[in-house]
């Protein structure tokens, strides 16, 4: 029981160190910074995801064998509280967290071979069709209709907050085929080509003005039945699989403590009479607030993922635990951000992306994303399952009923 | 970077619960602390060459986690983690060897007189004084909640030997017999059961040899974060305990016609119960894991951080107890207002997260 690092560690820290400082460039991390979205930017994100699987470093959470890190789990924690503390760009989950899990748990051969190495490198980008627009936190009774014909599937319906759908070239998706007693019977898990015929993409602005989620609209779709995973009606089970990622097994404590960091800086820049807003003895009970909670989450973290193999699945509860208190941290943090601006926080930057503005704003740089972050994290608590789910399934699981 | 524990810890954890939960069915029946002594509880975090056994922080925290869940209300903490602590780190060989070896088989107890009225948790606020008087000095002053000063037959007092009420420097660590001239205990029950005292030093005079420090500030504080890592698993037992007791009340009671736990305002409620132990668990952890940092601003960072979070969410956890239990739960029928009595207590004895949190910015150097 030792929080310290061995010496093999705080080498491996000095090597995670000398990579980002050479690789991380400068307009790297201010397109990371100027985004006030949820996600970075796909052409952002992608960028440095190639950087890190020229490196081999694009999957710390992958077995070996489909080329993870192989990293323990002091070197998983070295490289997430490095990376984020170094401003990189997060890299799309959908692939790497997402759909590779379940590919390579439930999937086959082929499947495998073909998938999991564009997923890797970057060459594929994913999106996730799950919720519709009658079936948001009932996800069970979605209806987008997956109808045998030969060797395919004709898909009719939609999927709705589907993020990045107009930068992805992939999908994988729930559908329903076929109609059973029980609503999470008969829906099955399908891999699709978003340049099929039939598929439409509907932008829609999020409350922080980014273009970053879309509803997504099929007609009569055909998809080969080889790229189901798994057996046919048995997709519920592979959906909640990928949710376990999707909310935990990883280090979100990181880039916590990131904009906590951020939010120091802003409380240094802006001033109340001739004091630093970081002077204020209420600000800095919110501050010391807020780091506890991240310490606490990042304890909680190292805890869940020490207890697990890589590659593993975390565990509702865990996922759960993990995800409702990444989302409330999140929501406080950029809170606690937009007060630190003060009447700063009445101005509004709609022009996107901002990192390739060229105009002066009209106030400090590092207080643009303040705002559309603040308004944008509300979705936290709603996406990948709204906290009110969340508590219902660790109800389930800790009363056994 | 390692977070298991040794095989020798989760021994340690397993005859703690196993002994703790068979003594919670025959209450009073046994004499605690004897039974800590002869498990070897009490010599645990004390140093080997004085009959202890040189084990830290952890190895306490998984007893006092084995406490907290089981209700064994003792000034264990108090008796062991401070004075213990104090001894071990400040005395000199002869009064290590006076101390020690007699509180780790439970034959002497002692307990530290520090707090003053008016104190409010800081913890340099020492205004009892010490003056000389020859080769030794004269102790003049009161304390008060001394945790187990009711039953303990030697005092480790501060009292200051230069410098005003709230200074760092001048305290001095003094050991008081409790039948010596001027010294007068008050002993008092209190709130947990676990018992305390007023003690009051009227031209107490000592020897030489009965100064610990005549600089005890720095070994007090990390005295003081030790103990406080130690009682924060004492609430992570407490509050796996009562978050339990009240998820199988809500099976098993009903009303209009099902189980109270049917009800989804009931459900979440106990959803956030479990993640309050589950943080609570990751923040005492953490805290023991800083307890003995050399750095003191990083351990008092760690370990006020982890009580802010840890006795607020054990609050929580021991107030919707009650509320879970409903009338019953404000009887002392149920057990369940007990565990809210223990962390009302803790509070009273560190400090509540406000203080905590407090200290927390106060350590954190934004500037830097």
């Amino acid at each position: 029981m030792d929080l310290t690092f061995t010496p093999e560690e705080r080498a491996f820290q000095q090597d995670v160190r000398a990579f980002l400082e050479e690789k991380l460039t400068p307009d790297l991390r201010r397109a990371h910074h100027l985004t006030p979205s949820v996600f970075s930017d796909p052409p952002v994100g992608n960028r440095w995801q190639k950087i890190l699987y020229e490196r081999g470093w694009a999957a710390p959470l992958w077995p070996k064998e489909y080329g993870g890190t192989g990293w323990t789990l002091a070197q998983r924690y070295i490289w997430e509280i490095e990376s984020a503390a170094a401003g990189a760009p997060s890299v799309t989950p959908m692939g790497l967290r997402m759909v590779g899990p379940v590919i390579m748990r439930f999937g086959t051969q082929a499947q495998k071979d073909f998938y999991l190495p564009r997923i890797l490198n970057a060459e594929d980008y994913w999106c996730q069709g799950y919720s519709e627009p009658g079936s948001g936190s009932d996800l069970a009774s979605l209806k987008t209709r997956a109808t045998r014909d030969g060797d395919h599937y004709v898909i009719n319906g939609s999927k709705i907050w589907t993020t990045h759908a107009h930068n992805a070239n992939r999908m994988f998706a729930l559908v329903r085929t076929s109609d059973e007693p029980k609503k999470q019977d008969g829906i099955s898990f399908l891999l699709i080509d978003m340049k099929t015929p039939g598929i439409s993409v509907r932008p829609i602005l999020t409350i922080g003005g980014d273009h970053e989620t879309n509803q997504v609209f099929f007609d009569d779709v055909r998809v080969p039945v080889e790229n189901r995973v798994g057996a046919e009606g048995q997709g519920w089970s592979y959906g909640k699989y990928l949710l376990e990622f999707e909310r935990g097994g990883a280090m979100s404590s990181g880039r916590l403590r990131a904009i906590l960091r951020d939010i120091e800086h802003l409380a240094t820049l802006y001033r109340d009479g001739g004091q630093p807003l970081a002077a204020d003895p209420s600000f800095a009970l919110r501050r010391s607030q807020a780091e506890i909670e991240i310490d606490a989450l990042e304890m909680t973290e190292l805890r869940i993922m020490s207890s697990l193999q890589s590659g593993q699945n975390p565990g509702s509860v865990s996922s759960s635990l993990a995800k409702l208190r990444n989302s409330e941290i999140k929501q406080a943090l950029t809170a606690l951000a937009v007060d630190a601006l003060g009447q700063d926080a009445l101005y509004w930057e709609g022009r996107r992306p901002l990192y390739e503005m060229n105009a002066e704003p009209g106030i400090p740089e590092e207080s643009l994303t303040a705002l559309p972050e603040y308004l944008n994290s509300r979705a936290y608590t709603i996406f990948g399952g709204t906290s009110e789910v969340q508590r219902d399934i660790i109800a389930k699981v800790v009363l056994g009923m | 970077m390692d977070l298991n524990y040794s095989d020798e810890q989760r021994l340690l954890g397993e005859s703690a619960n196993n002994l703790l939960a068979a003594r919670a069915q025959k209450p009073g029946a046994t004499d605690l602390w004897k039974e800590m002594a002869d498990m070897g509880w009490l010599a645990l975090p004390l140093p080997e060459a004085d009959g202890g056994l040189g084990q830290g922080v952890v190895d306490v925290a998984i007893v006092t986690e084995a406490m907290g869940r089981h209700r064994a209300r003792s000034n264990y903490v108090a008796g062991i983690v401070l004075c213990g602590g104090l001894v071990a780190a400040l005395g000199s060989d002869a009064q290590r060897a006076a101390l020690l070896p007699g509180l780790a088989d439970g034959s002497s107890r002692l307990a530290l007189a520090h707090a003053e009225e008016g104190a409010r948790y800081v913890l340099a606020h020492v205004a009892t004084s010490a003056k000389k008087s020859g080769a030794g000095f004269v102790l003049e002053g009161r304390k008060i909640a001394v945790l187990g000063g009711d039953v303990a037959d030697r005092f480790i007092v501060s009292a200051r030997i230069s410098g005003s009420a709230r200074d760092a420097a001048g305290i001095g660590l003094f050991v008081v017999a409790r039948d010596a001239t001027g010294v007068t205990v008050d002993g008092h029950a209190t709130v947990d059961g676990a018992g305390a005292a007023r003690v009051t030093f009227a031209g107490v005079e000592v020897g030489a040899d009965a100064l610990l420090s005549d600089n005890a500030f720095a070994e007090i504080e990390h005295a003081y974060d030790r103990a406080t890592a130690a009682y924060c698993s004492e609430l992570v037992g407490l509050m796996e305990a009562a978050t339990a007791a009240t998820i199988e009340y809500t099976k098993i009671r009903v009303q209009f016609g099902k189980p109270l736990a049917v009800n989804q305002a009931l459900r979440h409620r106990m959803a956030d119960m479990s993640i309050a132990c589950e943080e609570a668990r990751s923040m005492a952890l953490r805290a023991a894991l800083h307890a003995d940092d050399a750095d003191a601003r990083a351990r008092g960072r760690a370990v006020s951080g982890a009580w802010a979070k840890v006795s607020r969410a054990a609050r929580f956890v021991a107030e919707q107890s009650i509320q879970l239990h409903g009338g019953m739960g404000v009887t002392n029928e149920l057990e369940i207002g007990g565990y809210l009595k223990r962390v009302v207590a803790l509070d009273a004895i560190l400090g509540g997260p406000d203080h905590h949190l407090r200290r927390h910015a106060a350590l954190t150097n934004l500037a830097a």
